[in-house]
């Protein structure tokens, strides 16, 4: 049985000119599989702008670099590891963690950050999916924290979605970012006779077949197909690189992830444009009995493969032993372009790195899904509850909405000195990179709005994304996606990636923002279906002056503004899924000059100096927002709804919809702030409030003059802690 | 003035915090800090040794369990025993207890979790060459980040360390581990070896410190007016 289409099988056969055996076929399965290949998306991404002044490498690499000044470059990769995260929670999270760092590692940058999101199903007590979702949830922020921590690079960010959707399911998407000197980052090349060599783990039977099970709908759990995670020995692999890096030991590097050996080898060699001659046997393995296609296909951890020259090789060795790395010489780079396998001295393989590497591509229909318009049709706004009080409380205390100190505490994210703003404390993780520039980071998705509207739920997390990190006073230099769909077989399915991909388009080209880097993750599916639609759109930002970082704790005695117009976009929002449980509405819009304009006026303010904390509004809407101020910074706060710039029909819609491009901030310069927005033609704001002095601590909203809402700090405290409170 | 008081931190396969202790050291300090490999088998004159955090040897066994069989650690008691202040962060104090330079041991926390935040500390012993710069009973916040940083000890040993005023540092309010008696850091009876849970080397800057808390800046601005007065 072979995972190929019969049409892959004869474009193989007619390329090879003979049969393949078994060994090519397991290798161009793994390579040919959608994890490797592309062969449903690579058309549509290949669309995407990945050009600017910041990006030195874009994709193709194992990570993006950009170029930050001062002889620095960051590196940066977004990888999932749903499959195997969904079979085996602990194991699959951790591995994921190690995959993406090697990647990091393998441009010859050292990893300064970690970074999550997160979905699993609905936890609420009464669900039917609770225990199973808490087990997952439980131990994938476990795998997560104990591979991080005990390599020693601080998890920053990140965010944790509920849906019932993914109720038997959970996507775990990590991405990391690395930091060196612009001339150390690692720039394959390679030439005749140098020495291929396999560092770090032993390869065993972990992981078989892994990307080519990836690349399925998930109907069995094949627990074998996960691989096992070995912090340590990552740990060592990376100081060793380091190092070597450091010497300029290394001609080209690249780290085994998924499809193990058969990928590695014929990827780097195809884009070395050499040809690789590789003796299977001398892999330093478990056990003795593997045969050359299971040394071939295992996707054991913690293993790169390393190209020098035989002056080099001496020093690498050291540095290996140094570090208690077993490494083996597996092979020579040769002047021909094939990938040629011998197993104790007999050829048991062997094509062209070219054929291995450009699958033949899938033609993919596509065809708006039906369940949109339905949902469109059935779609009738639910009643305005009598208590809006109420409302807040039970929105706040959703495990979407809730406080998530539960997850990041056991992250170690202080390790590296470096980071400035920590989780919870802002709309996005700020990292030092040298004494007076920073990086702003932060992942955001929204399946919920992707599934109503793939377009415009897409673009809401491109603009999601840069207002959390403008919100610290970061200009965007860079979008990283994660584009995560159910079976591409299916045209509905496809209709939703091909709008996902045309927001990013449509976004990074008019806001000149480049796409560095990105992953696709296909064939998302439980017995019940495919996931929500759910991109995971990273950004990140540069903040050239300390004194602009910018936190989102308010302040005693502030002046409060908001950026933006409120509308009625109440599709998608956590107001009518969560708390009404209705799925359906118009997803928030996205107009992408008032969206450029209001963060261009957020970043002028932080960068006159006269914001002290600033906030965007997002899931749970402007409501929610305010809350999370007035938690994060202790301090009570009055604002008058009727001032708020709004097209709305109702009041709790004008509380709770999600519309895109808002913004709220403080000040104690209110005077400074409205001479500059009053002079910004076409923005939309108002003055709509202040926090509390010192000694009140209340939440008031107040509309034709009584109060819609009037909450104690410690009330919505109690209702915010909820989610933390049931992990504990 | 910068000084050029050498101190040596020991590192081990799995150490995670010797660069951050090296830059702060070098940077915020003027120290002349070295990282030393844990196979050197000989350490020089230094001023000062530190312990960083980590994960040595990935915590097989028992976290500090391998590293406090290395043979480096018989130089570190060297040291010790010539009254070279020694201080161990974290993991590096989980080595020194399993190296029976401190009295006491660390287990899992209460919470059976990893926990990672900035908890206020207490100053009960300022004499130590790493807490000199304070009052006693002064309050100030540093970062954890540990799962296995639950102090304890029995209860004679316990009364003794009182007695022989080896108790550095207590949490203050809450107790995020579930220490015997909120104890943070512990001393020798010399007081010139000393370890912490919590990371100095974490909240010695400004830019580090959420808004509001008083930082750790007197741990090591305390070991350099040490190595002041005791060169003068």
């Amino acid at each position: 049985m072979t995972s190929l289409t019969s049409e892959e099988f004869r474009y193989l056969r007619e390329k090879l000119r003979r049969e393949p055996n078994d060994l090519e076929l397991r290798v161009i399965e793994a390579e040919w599989s959608e994890h490797c290949s592309y062969k449903s998306s690579r058309k549509l991404i290949k669309q995407l702008p990945n050009k600017g002044k910041h990006v030195l490498l874009g994709p193709g690499s194992d990570a993006a670099a950009l170029d930050v000044g001062d002889g620095y470059a960051i590196t940066v990769h977004i990888e999932s590891h749903n499959h195997p995260s969904v079979v085996e929670p602990y194991g699959g999270a951790a591995t994921g963690v190690g995959g993406v760092i090697r990647d990091i590692v393998s441009m010859g940058t050292r990893p300064i950050a970690l970074l999550n999101a997160l979905r699993f199903g609905d936890i609420d007590k009464d669900a039917k999916s609770y225990s199973r979702s808490k087990w997952l949830f439980r131990n994938v922020v476990r795998g997560i924290a104990d591979y991080g921590n005990c390599i020693g690079v601080p998890t920053v960010t990140g965010e944790v979605e509920f849906d019932a959707s993914f109720d038997e399911y959970c996507l775990v998407d990590v991405a990391s970012i690395g930091l060196g000197r612009t001339n150390r980052i690692i720039r394959n090349c390679a030439s005749s006779g140098d020495y291929i060599i396999l560092a770090g783990g032993a390869t065993g039977r972990e992981g078989m077949g892994g990307a080519t099970f990836a690349s399925k709908d998930m109907i069995e759990e094949n627990r074998s197909a996960v691989q096992v995670p070995d912090p340590f020995e990552e740990k060592l692999l990376i100081e060793a690189t380091m190092e070597a890096a450091e010497q300029h030991y290394i001609k080209a590097l690249k780290d085994l992830g998924g499809g193990g050996l058969s990928c590695c080898l014929s990827e780097l060699s195809d884009t070395l444009g050499v040809g690789f001659d590789v003796e299977l046997s001398k892999v330093h393995s478990k056990e003795n009995n593997l045969g050359p296609s299971d040394l071939m296909v295992s996707e054991s951890q913690e293993r790169m493969l390393f190209v020098t020259d035989s002056e080099k090789l001496k020093g690498l060795k050291k540095i290996f032993r140094k570090y208690d790395i077993n490494f083996s010489l597996i092979g020579r780079v040769k002047n021909h372009h094939d990938l040629v396998l011998r197993f104790k001295g007999r050829t048991v393989g062997k094509m062209t790195s070219d054929l291995i590497c450009h699958a033949p591509m899938s033609v993919r229909l596509s065809a708006s899904p039906l369940y949109i318009n339905e949902i469109k049709r059935a779609s009738i706004p639910p009643i305005e509850p009598p208590s809006l009080q109420k409302v807040l409380l039970s929105m706040i205390s959703s495990p979407s909405l809730a406080n998530k100190s539960w997850v990041y505490e056991q992250y170690d994210h202080e390790v590296g000195a470096r980071t400035v703003l920590k989780p919870g404390s802002s709309d996005a993780a700020v990292l030092r990179l040298t004494e007076n520039k920073l990086i702003s980071i932060k992942l955001d998705g929204n399946s919920k709005h992707c599934y109503l509207d793939p377009y415009y739920g897409t673009l809401g997390c491109l603009s999601e994304s840069s207002r959390n990190v403008a919100c610290t006073g970061a200009e965007p230099i860079g979008i990283i996606d994660h584009l995560q769909f159910g079976n591409p077989d299916d045209p509905q399915t496809f209709w939703s990636l091909e709008e996902s991909v045309r927001a990013i388009i449509d976004f990074c080209k008019f806001m000149n923002i480049p796409v560095v880097g990105g992953k696709v993750s296909l064939y998302n599916e439980t017995f019940k279906g495919p996931i929500k639609p759910t991109p995971v759109i990273g950004c990140l930002g540069i903040i050239e002056d300390a004194k602009w970082i910018t936190g989102s704790a308010l302040k005693p005695s502030r002046t409060i503004f908001i950026l933006g117009l409120t509308y009625d976009e109440m599709g998608g929002s956590e107001y009518y899924e969560g708390y009404h449980k209705v799925t359906g509405g118009v997803v928030p819009r996205l107009e992408l000059n008032a969206d450029r304009l209001n963060r261009k006026t957020m970043l002028s303010l932080i960068h006159d100096n006269l914001v002290t904390c600033a906030h965007d509004c997002s899931k749970g809407g402007l409501a929610i927002a305010l809350c999370e101020i007035a938690l994060e910074g202790k301090t009570g706060l009055e604002i008058n709804l009727d001032l708020i710039p709004n097209n709305c029909s109702r009041i709790d819609n004008l509380l709770f919809s999600e519309s895109q491009s808002r913004f709220i901030f403080a000040t104690s310069q209110p005077k400074d702030v409205e001479n500059l927005l009053k002079s910004t033609p076409g923005l939309v704001y108002a003055n709509i409030g202040n926090s509390s002095d010192s000694k009140t601590n209340k939440v008031i909203f107040t509309s034709l003059g009584s109060s819609v809402i009037h909450s104690s700090l410690a009330e919505l405290e109690k209702n915010y802690n909820s989610l933390n409170r049931n992990m504990s | 003035m910068g000084s050029m008081f050498k101190v040596a931190i020991v590192t081990f396969p799995g150490s995670n915090c010797e660069r951050d202790v090296q830059t702060v050291l070098s940077r915020v300090y003027k120290f002349q800090p070295d990282l030393v490999w844990h196979t050197r088998p000989r350490l020089g004159n230094y001023d000062a040794v530190v312990i960083p955090g980590g994960f040595s040897y990935g915590d097989r066994l028992r976290a500090g369990a391998i590293a406090a069989k290395s043979p480096v650690m018989k130089e570190v008691k060297r040291l010790a025993d010539k009254h070279v202040p020694v201080l161990g962060v974290c993991n590096g104090f989980q080595i020194l207890v399993e190296a029976g330079l401190l009295p006491g041991a660390l287990t899992t926390n209460s919470s059976l979790r990893f926990v990672c935040k900035w908890t206020a500390v207490k100053v009960i012993n300022n004499k130590t060459p790493f807490t000199l710069g304070y009052n006693k009973g002064h309050t100030f916040s540093m970062p954890i980040a540990h799962g296995e940083g639950r102090y304890f000890v029995d209860i004679k040993t316990l009364d003794t360390m009182k007695r022989k005023d080896q108790i550095v540092l207590v949490y203050s309010g809450d107790n995020p581990n579930g220490s015997i008696e909120s104890i943070a850091g512990v001393c020798n009876e010399q007081g010139n070896v000393v370890g912490v849970m919590p990371h100095p080397e974490r909240g010695s800057e400004s830019i580090l410190t959420p808004l509001g808390l008083n930082n750790s800046f007197g741990i090591f601005n305390s070991l350099k007016d040490y190595c002041i007065r005791t060169h003068a």
